[in-house]
């Protein structure tokens, strides 16, 4: 019963919004969490599909479109629309809040089956024939030649698709998910009268924090895994 | 549950508006509204100044800083928006919830147009752009003649980017109290009437799917046929853009131009 005391009687002032969080931080940490684990594990799910998916679109000619249009379709469909359609459809309960971890998940692999497909086409034929010749089998030359070659293409769907998810995800807060967006709901609700910004600035700030470290992390690791560029540029 | 969803939208006491409940239809034209003001108005900034960004190589960190705006919570600035603009609207007029939404859209509409654009003419073979000089083009010649036509595959794939972005920022508006497709879903929500807020999905996810086929046409058609079905020469190991080009390449086109730039 505390909680609703402090909103009204803390400032309401846009910059109130660090000791917004201060009163309220194991509710906003627990958001935070959830965000963030929103926003990394469909990506992971979404390489681990991709990456095979991907390379027989790279690999077979007869495959590259359908599953392009396939995936297209998937990805032309507005996030909140998804969030609503796939209980019904895999026969869930019409708020599980698994919705949102395969809806963002279904968006991941729809944009990385592109990406990968088209990192791995791009690899030079010159390199897969040397690979070849130089006594690599193909699955060999797939995981220690090919695959990171691509890695920087690769690297850069990554990038948008991690940002892109902290973006959606919050917007499954206003179906009620628990992340980041209930601060923006919580601000909604709390402003009928008379503006009250803190929480609705705290969750924009703590989004925008999220996205960059996740995007750091994305560059860290592709820098970690292809240390041959460094060794090049300098 | 298909089965209710199913005789929600057959049911035709939904698709009219009565003095008490707006109807899928004018919801539809509602929803239309908000997106088409949104991607004229982002279209009519950002075409241009890609357009010029791309062709004088000048101003290219307007790229990066207006793709920065991609790690912003759409949701997060719209709620912010509305907050900060509605309580100075009084009255019947919906304009307290339109102008905060409409600028939202309009920033989310900016970016892919503008680095799809940018990167398009930034793309153009050199040798294409010397010819043209050569042939005695002016600057501007060279622009609307030579560079936009060889652009459009990427002009449009930023355009269809960012008009699904849109439709769906759009159907959030009503969230925040705005008509629309997302009204279905978010009243839905509220009167725990999920065949009403599944119905609502669907229509959204229908008008976006449209949509972006309609789009796809305009392309196919305004798209000369000697820049599309062919491979982009030299550079980037020939990555095939043109019949392709979707909303995905658009994104992915974002961020190597925001990188570049």
């Amino acid at each position: 019963m505390t909680a609703p005391l402090t909103a009204l009687t803390a400032s309401s002032s846009p910059w109130a919004f660090w000791s917004y969080f201060l009163d309220h931080r194991s509710e906003d940490l627990g958001w935070l969490w959830d965000h963030a684990w929103l926003s990394v594990v469909p990506v992971v799910v979404g390489l681990v599909i991709a990456l095979p998916l991907g390379w027989l679109a790279s690999r077979r000619q007869w495959a590259y479109p359908p599953l392009m249009s396939v995936t297209g379709i998937l990805y032309t469909i507005p996030s909140i629309a998804l969030f609503v359609l796939i209980p019904p459809i895999l026969g869930l309960d019409p708020l599980t809040p698994l919705q949102v971890p395969i809806a963002l998940s279904i968006y991941s692999t729809a944009l990385l089956v592109r990406v990968v497909a088209d990192g791995l086409g791009a690899v030079s034929s010159d390199t897969v024939q040397a690979a070849t010749a130089l006594g690599y089998r193909p699955v060999g030359r797939f995981f220690k030649v090919e695959l990171p070659i691509a890695v920087p293409v690769i690297a850069a769907g990554l990038r948008v698709a991690v940002v892109a998810n902290v973006s959606i995800v919050a917007v499954a807060g206003t179906i009620g998910m628990s992340n980041l967006g209930l601060l923006f709901d919580t601000g909604f609700k709390l402003s009928t009268t008379q503006p009250y910004y803190p929480p609705i600035v705290l969750g924009i700030v703590l989004c925008v924090l999220l996205a960059l470290v996740l995007d750091l992390l994305v560059v860290l690791l592709t820098r970690l895994l292809t240390p041959w560029r460094r060794a090049v540029r300098a | 549950m298909i089965g209710d969803v199913f005789g929600w939208l057959t049911d035709s006491a939904h698709w009219s508006s009565t003095p008490f409940d707006v109807g899928i239809v004018d919801q539809l034209l509602n929803h239309l509204r908000y997106c088409a003001i949104a991607v004229v108005i982002a279209l009519v900034i950002a075409l241009p100044i890609g357009l010029v960004i791309g062709h004088t190589g000048r101003a290219a960190w307007l790229v990066s800083g207006v793709n920065a705006v991609r790690a912003l919570p759409t949701v997060g600035v719209l709620v912010l928006l509305v907050v900060i603009i509605a309580p100075h609207f009084y009255g019947r007029t919906d304009a307290g919830y339109l102008i905060p939404t409409e600028i939202v859209l309009v920033l989310l509409a900016i970016p892919p147009i503008m680095s799809n654009t940018y990167a398009g003419v930034q793309n153009v073979d050199p040798a294409a752009r010397d010819a043209a000089f050569g042939m005695g083009m002016t600057e501007r010649q060279v622009l609307t003649r030579v560079e936009l036509p060889m652009a459009l595959p990427l002009v449009f794939s930023g355009l269809r980017s960012a008009t699904l972005q849109v439709i769906a920022t759009a159907t959030i508006a009503s969230y925040v109290t705005l008509g629309g497709l997302g009204r279905f879903i978010y009243d839905g929500l509220a009167q725990q009437d999920y065949p009403q807020m599944i119905s609502g999905g669907l229509l959204v996810a229908v008008l976006a799917l449209v949509t972006d086929l309609v789009l796809a046409l305009v392309q196919r058609l305004v798209v000369s046929r000697g820049v599309s079905g062919r491979f982009r020469s030299g550079g980037r190991g020939g990555r095939r853009i043109s019949d392709l080009a979707d909303s995905r390449t658009a994104v992915l086109e974002e961020q190597r131009a925001a990188d570049a730039a």
